[in-house]
C-alpha cells in the first residue's frame, strides 16, 4: 500500500509495517521473482510446522509428554472439525485442511511477534489461497457428480416462477466464495495489526505523562489479537471444510 | 470541499459498517449465552457455531473498513 502523504497527525506510519521489501532480488524473464520478506516468512512457518511436528512426533510415547500432547491435539482439532462437517468422505482431505489450518495459524502467530511480518495481512496472498481451494472444491464435485453437479445451483422446493432468479443468486454467491474467504481472513489481520500500531502511535504521543492508559489497552488488544489470529484459521479451514462438504454431498 | 477533506470523510463513513457488525457480533453472543443458560448441556456442543457466526458476522464489518483503508490509503 501506498503510505499517505497527510501522515494524519501520527508519530508513526500504521502501514509501514506491510510493506514487502525485495530481500533478494530476482528477475527471470522479465517477471519479478523476488525473494521478500513475506516469502522469508513463509519458508520460516513452514519449517517451524515442519520442526514442530516432527520433534514432537519424533519419540512417540504412549503416554505423549507436552510436546507430544500439542501435536496430538492439533490433530485431533483438525481431524474432528473435518469429520464432523464431511463426514468419513471428506477424510482423505486431511492432509490438506491440516497443512492449510497450520499454515495459516502459524502465519498469523508470527505475526504477533513485534518486528515481524504478517504475510496473511496481504489479499494476494489469502486470494491465492482461496482461490486454489475454490477451484479445487469445484474440481472435486465435477468429478465426483459429473455435470449433475450443477443441480447443486438448483434449490430443492422452490416454485418455478421463482427458479431463474434463485439459480442466479446461487451462482452468484457461489462465485463470491474465494473473494469472501480471502478478504475476511486479509481484513481482519490489516485491521488488527494497523489498530495495533495506532494505539502504539498513541502511546508515544502522550508520552510518560498519560502513555500508560493506551498501553493498559494495547496489552488487552494483543490478547485479543492472538484469538483473532486462532479464530481466524479455524474459520478459513472450517470454512475449507464446508466447501469441501458441499462438493461431496451436494445438499444445502 | 477540496479532495483531501473529501477522502477523509468518506473513508469515515464508510467505517461505520463496523457498527453493523458490533450488532451482529452482540446478538450472537447474547442468544448464546442465553441459550446456555437455559440448557447448559447442549452449549460446549455450539461453541464452534459460534466462533463460525462471530467470524461471520465480524467479517461483514470488515468489508467496510477495508473500503476505509483503501480510500485512506490507496486512492
Amino acid at each position: 500500500m501506498a503510505a499517505p502523504e497527510h501522515g494524519g497527525g501520527l508519530a508513526i506510519d500504521p502501514m509501514h509495517q506491510f510493506r514487502i521489501e525485495r530481500l533478494i532480488p530476482l528477475n527471470i524473464g522479465g517477471y519479478d521473482v523476488s525473494f521478500t520478506n513475506a516469502s522469508l516468512f513463509m519458508l520460516i512457518a513452514v519449517a517451524l510446522i515442519t520442526l514442530f511436528t516432527t520433534a514432537a512426533m519424533s519419540k512417540r510415547a504412549l503416554v505423549p509428554g507436552r510436546l507430544q500432547s500439542m501435536a496430538e491435539l492439533s490433530y485431533e482439532f483438525v481431524a474432528n472439525m473435518l469429520r464432523q462437517n464431511t463426514g468419513q468422505a471428506g477424510m482423505v482431505f486431511f492432509p490438506f485442511v491440516f497443512s492449510l489450518f497450520m499454515f495459516v495459524l502459524f502465519l498469523n502467530m508470527l505475526g504477533m511477534v513485534p518486528y515481524s511480518f504478517t504475510v496473511t495481512s496481504h489479499i494476494i496472498v489469502t486470494f491465492a489461497l482461496a482461490s486454489f481451494i475454490f477451484i479445487g472444491v469445484t474440481i472435486i464435485g465435477f468429478a465426483k457428480h459429473g455435470i449433475g453437479f450443477l443441480k447443486f445451483f438448483v434449490p430443492s422446493g422452490v416454485p418455478l416462477v421463482l427458479l431463474p432468479l434463485l439459480v442466479v443468486i446461487e451462482v452468484i454467491s457461489y462465485l463470491t466464495r474465494p473473494i469472501s474467504l480471502s478478504v475476511r481472513l486479509f481484513a481482519n489481520m490489516l485491521a488488527g495489526h494497523t489498530m495495533l500500531k495506532v494505539f502504539a502511535g498513541f502511546v508515544i504521543a502522550l508520552g510518560l505523562a498519560a502513555g500508560w492508559l493506551p498501553l493498559l489497552f494495547m496489552v488487552a488488544l494483543t490478547g485479543l489479537e492472538l484469538l483473532v489470529a486462532f479464530l481466524q484459521a479455524y474459520v478459513f479451514a472450517i470454512l475449507t471444510c464446508i466447501y469441501l462438504n458441499d462438493a461431496l454431498h451436494m445438499h444445502h | 470541499m477540496d479532495v483531501a477533506s473529501a477522502k477523509l470523510i468518506g473513508a469515515g463513513l464508510a467505517a461505520i459498517a463496523l457498527a453493523g457488525a458490533g450488532i451482529g457480533i452482540g446478538l450472537i453472543f447474547g442468544n448464546y449465552l442465553a441459550g446456555a443458560l437455559r440448557n447448559p448441556a447442549a452449549a460446549p456442543a455450539q461453541f464452534g457455531n459460534l466462533l463460525l457466526g462471530f467470524a461471520l458476522a465480524e467479517a461483514t464489518g470488515l468489508f467496510g473498513l477495508v473500503v476505509s483503508f483503501i480510500i485512506l490509503f490507496v486512492f
